[in-house]
């Protein structure tokens, strides 16, 4: 008897998932199909550089259904909802899939109407988000155009995707108006819900000394309840207000609009509870989740979608032979932070041990917490690696899922109670 | 971390002033709790939204977020923030006795 799996979204974790089940499973015994409302697969680390110019939409986005191995089926559909008791996917267009295993890859998505005013007048005119391609194209025109004033680079609420992307915007800005020589005349705000610049201590610190020393204003605990954009300013829900004269925000994410139709699925923001060890969705034994669909206590970042892949992959092979799934995931998550002028910091972190200085992978290797620019070659090579290793599930020699420790400069406070350095 | 007496108990605070082991709590605490946060007299929605906080902590394992909570508890986040003007989320963690909420990363 034939194995069906349907595997919703063809993003980074649907494709790498696909081609790496695709390659431990045979193909005569498990049928693979994975599901996505378009053919467009977004190379989202590219979007940041798009409003400065350093690339374009058209250079980050290539076709979904080319990605993926041979004797994996490429469905294009919206999904309406899934029939957990039934094991079935039901499409937008009328079709019906059947399941023995459902890996949820459908990813966040925007929800700018979430925030009042964001999409009122002004949105993509005076008011922008750089998490689109379209939201980063009109961007680019509204910075080449912009001659000076107040910019706010504001995130509305957590958990969003890439977390350091917003800041990795701010150097970028603080560069090109450098580059174009009018940095003396833009105030450049970084504003955020967190009561710090980044979510964990050491790399606050840093990150906070960066904005400082490029003279970019940090603005916390911020918990943004209205954008105005006629009137050109952020009101938090304390009634703090923040002037404007152009406004780039990354607005709230949810789960995919069907996980909310899907009864029983995902929790109030759409995400999926999940083992965050196991990467198993806790309604269902039959359903697993990868990337930023999941609930899990990790950062929204394609990173940790590739370390998810390993466990993910050999759990549903478990999961079919009736073996016990391995707690393999340890919420691995390693990011180039770019910092502008051809430099880039690195960060490495899982679920309990914080970004912290030293090198990756070991002790010699990329300097971590501190700008380099090898680290901004990683970044640019980076997208290479993604297309022709990520995504078709290659393992890369000397790094694997679990977040190293050889290089890091380990205290006994950033560890877990009860380990020593 | 220091110890702090609640409601005639001493209890452990974390440097950001959560507990630290929120099995130290009880309901008995909310009215010190409370006013060491600058409520003097609790209303019984500041109450509701404490309470369900902790329901929260304790079916999930972690507080939701001003943003959940807007979803969830039936108080909008407008509503949340007249409730508690100091960030509803952080407080009302504090005075339910629970962890800070970890929702962001």
């Amino acid at each position: 008897m034939t194995t069906t799996i349907v595997i919703l979204g063809g993003g980074t974790g649907g494709t790498l998932t696909a081609n790496r089940l695709r390659k431990v499973l045979p193909v005569h015994d498990v049928r693979i199909t994975v599901v996505d409302r378009d053919d467009r697969h977004v190379y989202q680390p590219g979007l940041l550089f798009v409003p400065f110019g350093l690339t374009h939409p058209e250079d980050i986005v290539r076709p979904r259904g080319r990605q993926l191995r041979r004797g994996i089926e490429f469905r294009e559909s919206a999904v309406e909802r899934v029939d957990i008791a039934a094991h079935e996917v039901h499409l937008d267009d009328g079709s019906v899939l059947g399941y023995d295993v459902l890996v949820v890859a459908s990813g966040a998505v925007l929800v700018p109407e979430e925030t009042p005013g964001l999409t009122g007048a002004g949105w993509m005119e005076k008011v922008f988000t750089f998490y689109t391609p379209e939201g980063a194209g009109a961007l680019e025109g509204a910075l080449a155009t912009f001659d000076g004033g107040r910019v706010v680079v504001n995130v509305v609420d957590l958990p969003i995707k890439c977390p350091v992307a917003p800041l990795e915007f701010c150097f970028l800005a603080d560069w090109y108006f450098i580059e174009r020589g009018i940095r003396d005349r833009v105030e450049l705000s970084y504003v955020t819900p967190l009561d710090a610049a980044f979510t964990r201590p050491v790399a606050s610190q840093r990150l906070a000394g960066m904005l400082a020393a490029k003279n970019i204003n940090l603005i916390t605990e911020f918990n943004t309840g209205e954008v105005d954009a006629e009137g050109g300013r952020l009101v938090s829900y304390d009634a703090r207000e923040l002037p404007f004269d152009l406004a780039v925000v990354v607005p709230v994410h949810g789960g995919a609009p069907y996980v909310g139709r899907s009864p029983g699925l995902g929790d109030a923001l759409g995400f999926v509870p999940t083992d965050e060890h196991t990467l198993q969705a806790k309604v269902s034994p039959d359903i697993f989740v990868i990337g930023d669909a999941a609930n899990v206590p990790a950062s929204k970042a394609g990173s940790v979608t590739h370390f998810e892949g390993e466990t993910l992959v050999e759990n549903v092979r478990r999961h079919l032979a009736g073996e016990p799934l391995i707690e393999g995931f340890d919420g691995h998550a390693n990011c180039f932070i770019e910092t502008g002028f051809g430099k880039a910091l690195l960060i490495d972190f899982n679920y309990d041990t914080e970004p912290l200085p030293g090198h990756y992978p070991t002790r010699v290797g990329l300097p971590l917490l501190a700008e380099s620019r090898l680290n901004h070659l990683g970044k640019l090579m980076f997208q290479s690696f993604y297309w022709h290793s990520l995504l078709p599930g290659r393992d890369i020699p000397g790094i694997g899922s679990e977040m190293p420790t050889a290089g890091k400069q380990l205290t006994s406070a950033a560890l877990p109670t009860g380990e020593q350095p | 971390m220091s110890t702090v007496t609640i409601a005639a108990t001493d209890v452990e605070l974390g440097p950001d002033g959560f507990f630290v082991d929120p099995g130290q709590w009880t309901e008995a605490m909310v009215p010190d709790l409370a006013r060491r946060e600058g409520i003097d007299d609790l209303n019984d929605l500041q109450r509701k939204v404490i309470l369900f906080m902790r329901d929260e902590y304790l079916a999930k394992g972690t507080g939701p977020t001003v943003r959940l909570l807007g979803k969830t508890s039936g108080v909008s986040v407008k509503e949340l923030y007249q409730l508690f003007p100091k960030g509803p989320a952080k407080i009302a963690a504090k005075i339910a006795g629970i962890p800070k909420p970890r929702g962001c990363i």
